[in-house]
């Protein structure tokens, strides 16, 4: 979707500090491509960036830190003056916060359910919209000792195996793919959290753990990804929105704008994301 | 009896040394250094006094094995105990306030010792029932402590210490824990049991009373050490110490004798019937001293100092009058005395005591 | 003359005097002083309220449906067999462990003691990892469990009682050392002047003497093995029938369907108020 040329611009651009006013621009006609609610935006947000200010608090899925810290830094040296807090937790938890009244301008969700509950409950301005995709990958023992390279493999007797529980978004998703594929996988543990799946896998408690690409990566040389076909069917929207009572309004606009534009999607798409 | 029995024994006289306590107790805790030597024969009973911190409660709990010796010996009936364990020890203990298991009746008290000496629990409960009915309290087996009384409490523990049937019995304190009345009907019983008892048995007290009462045979402990032992007439007699002097009642002064007369350290002289030379102490009782308004002239006392009145106090239906001057004294008389004499705090007094009513003897 | 005479009269008033004061001094406790009662009433509030509110919000209407099923049985039976035995494993090392700290003199017992505590402060999330990191199948002593008896406690039952302990043994622990250092430790000598070794002395006196502490201690770490969350899903995992205690039913269940949460809630309080009264009658007022 972003061309090489115009990331070569983009970066001689910012090489030359040609300011935030042509980065933002040129973000906004990149992602302008995308079918994405926020393209109204991107006419003001060349304007709009001259008056951000003050602080921006993000309300945002826990698989989204590694990103989203570095994408804040990136907003606050593009915008002087402005800072980003980051709230990152369970989305339901950040769902329960924000519908009990916790003020926040942005919240970025794991999965469309949770953001429904702000959605329902009438915290959110617009409609919110899908700026990635999370993938399940099987996460194995480093150097995969157990030569694990498909769904029907975790199934093996004898092997350890965690999954997340049915009631978060990646259990859900992974419960989703092995009955797509019809199989039948009785785990060690049901884990409350993506992270906790992982652990398991990081300390060599389990032998395999289904968790997110992003969750593989984050985790460094600790476990090694497995691709399976499976995971093609049972992908997670992460969907973002201005929230009503955001203190914050502009410069939220301005950071959803950042989130989605090519150098956003950029960031995102190395910690292992899909594009929308 | 103690004498009866050493003199049977005497034809053996290295058996008898083995035979009872031998023991010097050395005990260094911070500052404070214990060290008494304590020999008894079987049937002996031997009163440990002093003051508090004098350290006989030390010496108790040496002699029991729950302090360790820093150094010197303990040896009961010719096998030393030195490092033997409490457990292990022939030692039974009265501790002061009985320590009288609250969770247990008398009977189990009292049939605990056996029990942990390898009897069944019949057969320990069967000896210390036969124990409890000795002391009198075969109605009250099934009591617990807390529903005993003071003396009650003395006898189980007073049995339950003997129900191990100890070489050597330890009492501290038996009798403090207890009301004056109690402790008067208490006393003699014991006086009894320990009479009754063929082993060696030591108490320790802070009361002359009964220490004198209960033991054949008193050692004086003061600040770790021994300053005085001997029978209780003795030590009542010719004490040696101001504390002893105090707890029996007595004036005492240390001084050189020459003839008749004694030089005290510090003071005066004193007149006296024995006739002696070198170190000496002199004692009199506070009631030998006549007190006198003005100097008395016609008095045939060669003893008179010129004092004055520093306290006055109440003891019994005397009144002790504590003095200060040329020689510091305690002198009883009665209220009515003190009264005509118009005795105060401040007051100046001449004080008179009879020569034959003092006694010195060698230091 | 006069003194004697003038102090059996004071005696008397003094006699006299005396009840007037007790019923002054009952008088004086029925009235709270205000600094204490206020804030002792907020304190009170404070902790009720929350279970008020609570109850209140229990969907009363689909309660019946909630515990007709058999996962909320399978969980409260484990977590109170997993709590009970968690405390039984804290009864048998935490009790000796506290008469080591009471009644023994060795370099760094306050460190020592400091040590039996952490798990106090310690997030019972990190007590999980540092769990699995000691007892999981690669941990320094899980590894040695595994080679050699092929023990894993990770993802166990047996692994939700060592987390559970290893959260409510600190509880125990000073609860009896306190009652320990309470009790004369005369007691103790006394029994070893009977004969008794310091064992014996132990078991026969001084335990019975703190037992109501240790009856407090295990009520203690057992309530809190029962609430346990953290350690348990950390080390133990979370599987129904297997791990899975009613604080993770509760924890999971309030991801999708908060309403189920609440009649899980209202299930486990209600049974530990239960047990907890029941042994309270049975053990605390006893002694």
């Amino acid at each position: 979707m972003i061309t090489r040329s115009a990331r070569r611009t983009r970066r001689t651009l910012r090489a030359s500090a040609a300011g935030v006013v042509a980065l933002l621009a040129l973000s906004a006609c990149s992602s302008s491509d995308d079918a994405s609610p926020a393209k109204s935006d991107s006419s003001a947000s060349a304007s709009a960036s001259d008056k951000v200010s003050g602080t921006v608090t993000v309300f945002a899925a826990a698989s989204l830190k590694e990103s989203f810290t570095e994408l804040g830094q990136e907003f606050e040296a593009a915008h002087p003056g402005t800072k980003v807090t980051f709230n990152f937790g369970g989305s339901d938890s950040l769902a329960a916060s924000i519908t009990g009244g916790a003020p926040a301008d942005v919240f970025a969700a794991a999965s469309p359910k949770t953001m429904q509950i702000v959605t329902d409950a009438g915290d959110a301005e617009g409609t919110p919209a899908t700026f990635v995709r999370n993938q399940l990958e099987i996460a194995t023992l480093p150097g995969n000792p157990d030569g694990i390279s498909s769904l029907k493999d975790l199934t093996k007797s004898g092997l350890k195996v965690v999954l997340c529980d049915k009631e978060v978004p990646c259990g859900a998703a992974a419960q989703k793919a092995l009955d797509a594929s019809k199989l039948k996988l009785t785990p060690v543990s049901y884990e409350q959290d993506v992270k906790s799946a992982l652990t398991k896998v990081e300390l060599k408690e389990a032998d395999a753990a289904v968790v997110y690409k992003t969750d593989v990566k984050a985790a460094g040389d600790k476990v090694e990804g497995v691709d399976f076909p499976e995971s093609a069917g049972a992908v997670n929207d992460y969907p973002i929105t201005l929230l009503k009572d955001a203190p914050n309004a502009e410069a939220a606009k301005a950071f959803i704008a950042l989130v989605q534009s090519a150098e956003g999607q950029k960031v995102l798409t190395e910690a292992g994301f899909l594009n929308p | 009896m103690s004498h009866l029995r050493k003199t049977t024994n005497d034809p053996t006289d290295d058996g008898d040394r083995t035979q009872g306590l031998d023991a010097h107790l050395v005990v260094d805790h911070g500052t404070f250094r214990l060290d008494v030597t304590l020999t008894a024969a079987p049937g002996d009973v031997v009163a440990l006094l002093g003051p508090n911190g004098a350290g006989k409660t030390t010496a108790l709990r040496a002699l029991a094995g729950l302090v360790p010796l820093t150094t010197g010996h303990l040896r009961l009936d010719g096998t030393a105990l030195d490092r033997t364990p409490p457990e292990s020890r022939p030692v039974g203990v009265v501790f002061q306030d009985y320590l009288l298991f609250p969770h247990l009746t008398a009977l189990d008290n009292v049939a605990f010792g056996p029990r942990c000496h390898g009897a069944s629990k019949a057969e320990a409960r069967t000896q210390a029932a036969a124990w409890l009915d000795r002391m009198g309290l075969a109605d009250h087996a099934g009591a617990k402590p807390r529903r005993l009384s003071g003396g009650q409490a003395q006898r189980v523990a007073l049995a339950r210490a003997l129900a191990t049937r100890p070489r050597l019995l330890l009492l501290d304190e038996p009798l403090a824990a207890l009301d004056a009345r109690t402790r008067l009907e208490v006393r003699s019983q014991l006086r009894r049991h320990l009479a009754e008892f063929e082993a060696v048995a030591i108490l320790v007290t802070h009361d002359p009373l009964d220490a004198m009462v209960l033991a054949d045979r008193l050692v004086v402990i003061e600040d770790g050490h021994i300053v005085q032992e001997g029978t209780p007439a003795d030590i009542a007699r010719r004490p040696r110490t101001a504390y002893i002097a105090q707890l029996v009642g007595l004036n005492l002064y240390r001084g050189q004798a020459d003839g008749h007369t004694v030089r005290l350290d510090a003071g005066p002289a004193i007149t006296t019937t024995e006739d002696l030379s070198g170190p000496v102490f002199v004692a009199f009782p506070p009631s030998a001293v006549t007190l006198h308004r003005d100097r008395p002239t016609g008095s045939s006392a060669r003893n008179l100092w010129h004092c004055e009145v520093s306290g006055l106090e109440t003891h019994g239906d005397q009144i002790r009058a504590d003095l200060t001057g040329e020689l510091p004294l305690a002198a009883d008389l009665t209220a009515v005395a003190a009264a005509e004499l118009n005795l105060r705090p401040g007051a100046p007094i001449w004080a008179t005591v009879k020569a034959a009513q003092t006694h010195a003897y060698p230091a | 003359m006069t003194s004697p005479a003038d102090k059996p009269g004071a005696a008397a008033e003094a006699l006299r005097g005396r009840p007037r004061r007790r019923r002054l001094g009952s008088g004086m406790r029925r009235g709270v002083p205000l600094p204490l009662l206020v804030p002792a009433l907020l304190g009170l509030a404070f902790l009720i309220v929350p279970l008020i509110a609570l109850i209140v919000r229990t969907p009363w209407h689909s309660l019946p449906e909630q515990l007709a099923s058999p996962e909320v049985w399978q969980a409260l039976q484990l977590s109170l067999l997993c709590a009970t035995a968690a405390t039984a494993v804290s009864l048998v090392l935490g009790v000796p462990l506290a008469w080591l700290l009471a009644r023994t003199d060795f370099p760094g017992r306050g460190l020592v003691r400091a040590l039996v505590t952490l798990p106090l402060v310690l997030p019972p999330v990190v007590g999980g990892v540092a769990l699995l990191m000691a007892l999981g199948r690669n941990g320094i002593v899980g590894k040695w469990l595994d080679a050699w008896f092929g023990v894993t406690l990770p993802f166990t039952t047996a692994g939700v009682v060592v987390a559970e302990a290893f959260v409510a043994m600190p509880f125990l622990v000073i609860s009896v050392e306190g009652t320990l250092r309470a009790a004369d430790p005369r007691y103790e000598e006394a029994a070893t002047t009977l004969g008794a070794s310091r064992f014996t002395a132990f078991r026969r006196v001084t335990l019975p003497l703190i037992a109501p502490g240790i009856a407090a201690g295990a009520v203690l770490a057992w309530a809190r093995a029962l609430g346990e969350f953290g350690a348990t899903i950390t080390f133990a995992g979370n599987f129904p029938g297997r791990t899975q205690t009613m604080p993770l039913a509760v924890y999971l269940a309030l991801q999708s369907d908060p309403e189920a949460a609440i009649a899980l809630s209202l299930v486990l309080l209600t049974v530990s108020i239960a047990v907890l009264a029941a042994l309270r009658d049975r053990w605390m007022t006893a002694s």
